[in-house]
């Protein structure tokens, strides 16, 4: 019992397979990874098939569907102007999903015996995907629209010639290291609220079996983990704005140079 | 860190289940349903400046319409008066002409009575004065014996009627001229 007690924060971001599956040499089995990103489009699905009912006069679901997409639309408009319409499908897609995916980690489901929420955006492989696929873009995007000239991007305007080289470097290390600070910051947010949880989460069920002490660390922990869990509602969110603020942001200067 | 040691097992899964589920989400959601929603909002955007131009619209022509008809209600009120105006002068007219024509035929029923009066006022004298020569030339002829021829006897009655007519002719005259005001 004693070592069952023990709790592995990071037991929580494990994944199992749950049908195994190969393609080839490659091991593609259903994980709970990829049930948790099936569950984010499917409430994707549902929330926006109910949104997009074409009403005059909205329902609430409408309401709440269009005014999702009101924000990314005065995201790109605001970020990349009129040119950026063609990126609103991805930008919107990429926010939608890290948002529901950030939520459904965040769902109490431990409650239930046995299960337990899985965050797929703790995960460094699906960050780093996303975090890839947004850079690509870029520099598709990038020298479709300007060819080398998209090369300009590495130096600032007013830069002196002699500083050109030496700046052309460092713009060039900024701008690759973009994608794995874009990956990053995802997955460091949401593991590291994760862990607190659950390390503060652990510290309430053994503070119970300590005594007057054990009770109000376990009081303690728990006024933690709500403000906690407060935080991590806001960080979910604040995180799926910020990947795709910033990707939107990249593909400003893609689109427009600077 | 089951994210860094699953790495490896995991990594060609990952990929693949995001890359079917992304995939689904930008292209049954992002393509499909998000356009769908955008032009649903656009259009009603479009609806309601629409009708907010519709309503402006409608309400310069109902503002035009009542100052048309404010024009048209104060054309016809002085149309109106007018009218009113003439009728009152036209029935003025009409009731002066009848009333002067009424004072010009009472005042010929007047005339007649007034000729019918002299007329038998004069009979009555006529007669009065052969009654009284006849009177006078028998008191004559009684009182002093002497017989007054009749045509004597008449010229003498004749001349003193004549000077107590005239006298109260004058009076007469006077009456008539109390008895008739004038109308207007």
């Amino acid at each position: 019992m004693a070592t069952e007690a023990k709790v592995d924060p990071m037991h929580q971001f494990a994944i199992d397979r749950i049908a195994p599956l190969h393609l080839g040499p490659y091991d593609i089995s259903f994980t709970t990874s990829a049930a948790w990103m099936m569950v984010a489009f499917l409430l994707l699905l549902v929330f926006f098939a109910l949104g997009s009912k074409r009403e005059l006069v909205p329902g609430r679901w409408q309401v709440a569907a269009e005014s999702v997409t009101g924000f990314i639309d005065n995201m790109v408009d605001v970020n990349i102007g009129p040119q950026g319409r063609i990126f609103v499908p991805y930008l919107f897609s990429l926010f939608m999903f890290i948002l529901v995916a950030n939520f459904l980690g965040l769902l109490p489901l431990a409650i239930i015996p046995g299960a337990h929420a899985f965050t797929i955006t703790s995960q460094f492989s699906v960050t780093g995907v996303l975090a890839i696929m947004s850079f690509s873009i870029v520099i598709i995007v990038g020298f479709w629209r300007h060819g080398l000239k998209f090369f300009s991007i590495l130096v600032p305007h007013g830069t002196p010639t002699l500083m050109v080289p030496m700046i052309a470097v460092i713009e060039l290390i900024s701008f690759m290291v973009r994608p794995i600070s874009l990956a990053l910051r995802l997955f460091v947010a949401n593991i590291a609220g994760h862990i607190l949880m659950e390390v503060f989460g652990s510290f309430i069920v053994s503070g119970v079996h300590g005594g007057l002490v054990g009770w109000l660390v376990s009081l303690l922990s728990f006024t933690f983990v709500v403000a906690v869990c407060a935080l991590e509602l806001l960080i979910a969110a604040l995180q799926a704005y910020v990947f795709a603020l910033l990707t939107t942001l990249y593909l400003n200067d893609a689109v427009n140079l600077h | 860190m089951p994210q860094i040691t699953q790495l490896p097992e995991v990594f060609a899964s990952q990929l693949f289940w995001l890359a079917i589920f992304f995939g689904l989400v930008f292209f049954v959601i992002g393509r499909g349903l998000l356009p769908k929603i955008q032009s649903t909002a656009i259009s009603r955007q479009e609806k309601i400046a629409d009708d907010l131009a519709k309503a402006q619209a409608a309400r310069a022509a109902a503002d035009e319409t009542e100052a048309a008809w404010r024009t048209r209600t104060d054309a016809a009120r002085a149309d109106a008066a007018r009218i009113a105006q003439q009728a009152r002068q036209e029935s003025a007219r009409e009731a002066e002409v009848r009333i002067k024509r009424a004072l010009d035929e009472i005042d010929a029923n007047v005339d007649r009575a007034r000729a019918r009066i002299r007329a038998s006022v004069q009979a009555a004298r006529a007669e009065i004065e052969a009654v009284a020569a006849e009177a006078a030339q028998q008191m004559v002829e009684q009182l002093i014996g002497v017989k007054i021829d009749s045509p004597d006897a008449a010229k003498a009655v004749s001349a003193e009627f004549e000077s107590a007519a005239r006298e109260r002719g004058r009076n007469q005259n006077l009456g008539q001229e109390s008895e008739r005001p004038r109308a207007a």
